[in-house]
């Protein structure tokens, strides 16, 4: 990480003293874990405004014939309005806490699809096979 | 604090000690131990969503969705957990100028778009049950009580720990640790509201269109 | 005595009754008794030494992460001794229920006992001597004061040592769950198991989860942000590399657990329809997902013993470690697909080929880092001089008793295999040959490796020769028995059984349990004479074994402070290179250093965790809501609580350092020194 030279006998070794690793935080840099900023929030805020008014509106309304299609949407308008709401009112960056706070989110976002849709896979298979020809509601 | 006395330092070979000794102070750790505590949380929150994914068509004779859920309900709810999100950020940008009062009252404004949260969605828990929809009804009723539930439990110690915090700052004032307590309150609040977006995305949205 | 009724519940002590204590049981009473006097000797000797303040003040409200992570090793290894009583009963039940024989335990009684010891060698047993370990060593080999959060640390051991609690008084109030050790619905729901005893289980659980977890996140963060400057992470000990990927399959899993016991606390107690038979509820749902905890929960158990053999490896053959890199990797790769394999577990549940067919190569695909890990242990002793202390032969023991459990272990990841094997005692071998071979075999080494470090003098050599061999040797007489009676057909946690064929193996299976016995107890001996003769076993090098990493360069038992100076670190093997630099140790210039400092509030907090629990197991709710209100209150109060830390005075540094200079030379000169 922050030390430079990685010869195992080698002269005095000159180490920085990064601050991402074991550096000298004050109180409130936290490595970089921003407050925001005023228009940053209004952003985030009208951003999360119209993506939930959207998928209200659509399947209140029904506006799209289709069922599935709306379906979609919604999930898909959902996740930017994650994303939205990760960028500006939880602040992320690669860098905070030298890459480690984004480092845990992938990681349990990984772990998080691997859960839900694992667990979807291995009960919907077992549903099928071991309870078929019934109609034991929609699954 | 100086290791300058090390023997192999004044040889001017290789040092052993840093020149000057690390400091941790109090409190470096706590955002990325908090976060990673929310990522915790996150796992807690898959399960109730693969819970619900799995059982939230087993409506065992019983009522679905579009028996029971009240969009417009809904889309109020979601606006008050939204106004608090902002309000929060509000806050939060008070306490980086150093502003105690104003911190104070946009933190007790987000207290109150909270707590209208949880009296709508007492008031719908209440309103099912009444109906006879209550969490025992159905696997799809106990798993949309226990994920909305839930979220809800922790909206609900969201609350707790801003009146605590509120008393903190109000008695010893925007001091480093409180500072840090508060953009940990605010992961939490902002985390809270990530979850919410699924819930009535996967949980609201999606039954209605079932 | 089975109930299997509802009992009617008091609005004043809930469902307790008279009843509820074991009088009946003539096996509980005795059991009963022994423990009570051996308790109020305890207790007793506790008052007559006047050691409650000292303990109190030095342990219990200590948030030295060494004195930590000792107490959980003594939580562990009490606990081991209850968890191995149950395997005993187990033991001669099995050798004697032939030709009609009902043995000597009730149906009731047996399968509380195998539940109980399932449940507790693993939470209460392995997870405490990780957890210690990884709370002992961790900051000292990144070259730390403390943990990231030493408060959090105290509140995890006392949360852990409350569901310990919780689970042994099921043993003498009310009864235990006879489920198995993950109470799989719908056996585990209210209708088949309507007492106290899956209530147990669930709270036991839950609240040394909140501990586990918690302490997990607390590790993680340490390794991150606490490591001494020039600690990149490829130069981090192999036993802190597999610590932080313990940590991460913590912090990642436990959460899973808890929410799968709150769906199975709902339905017990608010009558929902998670895993019922009825109103759509899925049992099977429950062991899908609780089983994804349970594959990670395996790797968190073994990995901080692979960096323990890796440790122990290197020191006593004297070299680098072979494949540093590849074992980092190799750890890493475990760490993730610990998450693609649970559903290896129920192979037979009916969810098809296709499903089967992915978890039975994944399974067979994680094999694979674990092997590469055998063969840089094999290619580190390889042309090294090897020394064959106690630690060395706990490893050597482990590879070879290890390769076989993994190898059953790979057999049974093919799923047509598995639908012969499932819940046959080949399984049950299986998995004890890799946790016995794996972590017990591990505990040891660490244990003798790392205890002249704690605690300042070496322990007696040939006892824990004959306690090895008595293990290793144990070990095998009691369970390939089980292997082979699992070949032939013999199902999981019969109580009784026709076939008198059988009986031969079970009366040999017993017979190493006996010899296992003999290895617990000499081990205790062993402890006791090292104790006793601590004077003459006295380790003041702070380096006994010529070790590599960085607890080695402080002293034996390290000061409060751990290092007067941190260390600056230039490569993998830091003390080692440090050694082999000539490196000085400095003697003065010592300043204050900045300390946590202790508190009772951890105690207080899991106390009350635990009264709680208790209540709500018994239905005494208006306990739990008071204890509730008192959590939360008294949490909030602690964090009115801002002067957390203190200042150790340079004087009482530089007297400390001084007096281990004085030790030190008075070593190199005998008799120079007075």
């Amino acid at each position: 990480m922050s030390i430079a030279h990685h010869d195992r006998y080698g002269r005095p070794h000159v180490v920085e003293h990064e601050g991402e690793e074991h550096g000298h935080h004050d109180g409130h840099g936290h490595g970089g874990a921003a407050h925001g900023t005023l228009a940053g929030y209004l952003t985030g805020f009208i951003l999360s405004v119209i993506l939930t008014a959207i998928p209200f509106w659509l399947v209140m309304d029904m506006p799209l014939p289709d069922a599935q299609t709306t379906g979609f949407i919604v999930v898909g308008l959902a996740v930017v309005q994650i994303v939205v709401h990760m960028v500006f009112f939880l602040h992320m960056d690669p860098r905070s806490e030298g890459g480690w706070i984004m480092t845990a989110l992938v990681f349990t976002l990984i772990l998080v699809v691997i859960a839900i849709s694992g667990t979807l896979w291995v009960m919907y298979h077992l549903n099928a096979n071991m309870m078929p020809a019934h109609d034991m509601g929609v699954l | 604090m100086s290791a300058a006395s090390t023997p192999a330092a004044a040889a001017g070979e290789v040092r052993f000690h840093p020149e000057t000794e690390p400091h941790h102070p109090e409190g470096s750790s706590t955002m990325l131990g908090f976060w990673i505590y929310l990522m915790s949380d996150c796992l807690i929150f898959a399960i109730l969503f693969a819970s619900f994914g799995v059982l939230g068509g087993n409506y065992a004779a019983g009522p679905g969705p579009k028996d029971l859920f009240e969009l417009e309900l809904v889309a109020v709810n979601t606006a008050m957990l939204l106004l608090s999100s902002i309000t929060y950020g509000f806050a939060m940008l008070e306490m980086v100028k150093g502003r105690k009062t104003t911190t104070l009252v946009w933190l007790g404004v987000t207290g109150l778009f909270g707590l209208a949260f949880l009296c709508i969605e007492i008031y719908e828990f209440q309103h099912l049950i009444h109906i006879g929809a209550g969490p025992q009804r159905s696997a799809f009723l106990s798993a949309f009580f226990t994920l909305v539930g839930t979220h809800g439990l922790h909206v609900t110690f969201g609350l707790v720990w801003l009146v605590t915090l509120m008393v903190q700052v109000h008695r010893f004032g925007l001091i480093e640790a409180n500072q840090r307590r508060l953009m940990c309150l605010s992961l939490f609040w902002h985390f809270l509201d990530v979850i919410w977006i699924g819930v009535f995305t996967f949980v609201y949205l999606l039954g209605m269109l079932q | 005595m089975a109930v299997t009724t509802p009992v009617p519940v008091s609005p004043i002590f809930g469902r307790l009754t008279l009843e509820a204590l074991p009088i009946h049981e003539p096996i509980l009473v005795v059991t009963f008794a022994v423990v009570a006097l051996g308790a109020a000797a305890l207790l007793g000797a506790l008052t007559y030494f006047r050691l409650w303040g000292y303990l109190w003040r030095e342990w219990f409200t200590s948030v030295d992460h060494k004195k930590i992570g000792i107490m959980y090793m003594v939580l562990g290894i009490v606990m081991l001794l209850r968890g191995f009583a149950d395997a005993v009963m187990m033991r001669l039940q099995q050798a004697i229920a032939f030709g009609g024989s009902e043995g000597y335990l009730p149906a009731h009684h047996y399968d509380q006992i195998f539940t109980a010891h399932g449940v507790i060698m693993i939470f209460f047993v392995a997870m405490p001597v990780v957890t210690g370990l990884m709370n002992y060593l961790v900051p000292l080999q990144i070259g730390a004061r403390d943990v990231s959060f030493p408060f959090l640390n105290n509140f995890s051991f006392w949360m852990t040592t409350g569901g310990a609690v919780i689970v042994m008084a099921s043993l003498f109030v009310g009864e235990f769950a006879q489920t198995g050790w993950l109470a799989f619905p719908p056996l585990s729901g209210l209708d088949a198991s309507p007492y106290v005893g899956v209530d147990y289980y669930i709270w036991g659980l839950q609240v040394a989860g909140v501990g586990t977890t918690l302490s997990g996140i607390n590790l993680l963060v340490t390794i991150i942000k606490m490591r001494a400057p020039g600690m990149s992470l490829m130069k981090m000990p192999v036993f802190t590399w597999t610590a932080l990927c313990t940590n991460v399959l913590i912090v990642a899993s436990f959460p899973v657990l808890t929410a799968v016991l709150v769906l199975l606390s709902l339905d017990r107690y608010v009558g929902m329809n998670f895993f019922t038979n009825d109103f759509g509820g899925n049992a099977m749902m429950y062991v899908n997902l609780i089983w994804i905890w349970g594959h990670p929960e395996v790797y968190i158990l073994i990995l901080p013993m692979f960096g323990v053999f890796s440790e122990v490896v290197s020191t006593f053959s004297g070299k680098r470690l072979f494949g540093y890199t590849s074992m980092v990797y190799a750890t890493v790769c475990i760490t993730i697909l610990s998450y693609l394999v649970w559903l290896h577990h129920f192979f037979t549940m009916g969810s098809g080929a296709s499903v089967n067919s992915f978890f039975g190569i994944t399974t067979m695909i994680i094999s694979i880092p674990t092997g590469a890990k055998i063969f840089n242990w094999l290619f580190t002793m390889y042309r090294g001089r090897i020394h064959f202390e106690l630690p060395m032969m706990w490893t050597v023991a482990f590879m070879l008793t290890f390769v076989i459990g993994g190898m059953t272990g790979v057999l049974l990841a093919v799923p047509p295999a598995d639908f012969v094997l499932h819940n046959s005692l080949f399984l049950v071998a299986h998995f004890h040959n890799v946790i016995i071979g794996g972590v017990l075999f591990g505990m040891f080494a660490a244990i003798n490796y790392w205890w002249p470090k704690a605690f300042g003098f070496k322990l007696n050599h040939s006892w824990g020769l004959v306690s090895f061999w008595c293990w290793v040797v144990g070990f095998w007489v009691a369970f390939a028995p089980v292997y082979i009676l699992g070949l032939m057909g013999v199902t999981r946690r019969m109580r009784v059984f026709d076939d008198p064929d059988l009986q031969i193996w079970f009366i040999i299976a017993g017979f190493g349990a006996a010899l296992i016995a003999t290895g617990i107890a000499t081990f205790l001996i062993q402890i006791g004479v090292s104790i006793w003769k601590r004077k003459e076993y006295a380790e003041t090098t702070g380096d006994p074994w010529n070790g590599r990493t960085l607890e080695w360069a402080t002293s034996s038992p390290p000061p409060a402070y751990n290092f007067a100076f941190t260390p600056l670190v230039h490569a993998t093997d830091a003390w080692a290179d440090m050694k082999a630099r000539n490196y000085q140790r400095p003697l003065k210039g010592f300043a204050a250093i900045h300390m946590p400092s202790s508190t009772g509030a951890g105690v207080i907090l899991a106390g009350l965790s635990t009264v709680i629990a208790l209540a709500l197991i018994w239905y005494i709710w208006w306990l739990a809501i008071v204890g509730f209100v008192g959590l939360i209150g008294y949490a909030i109060f602690h964090t009115f609580d801002y002067h957390r830390d203190y200042h150790i005075p340079a004087d009482v540094v530089t007297r400390t350092e001084d007096a281990r200079t004085a030790q030190i030379s008075a070593r190199l000169a005998p008799g120079a020194a007075e």
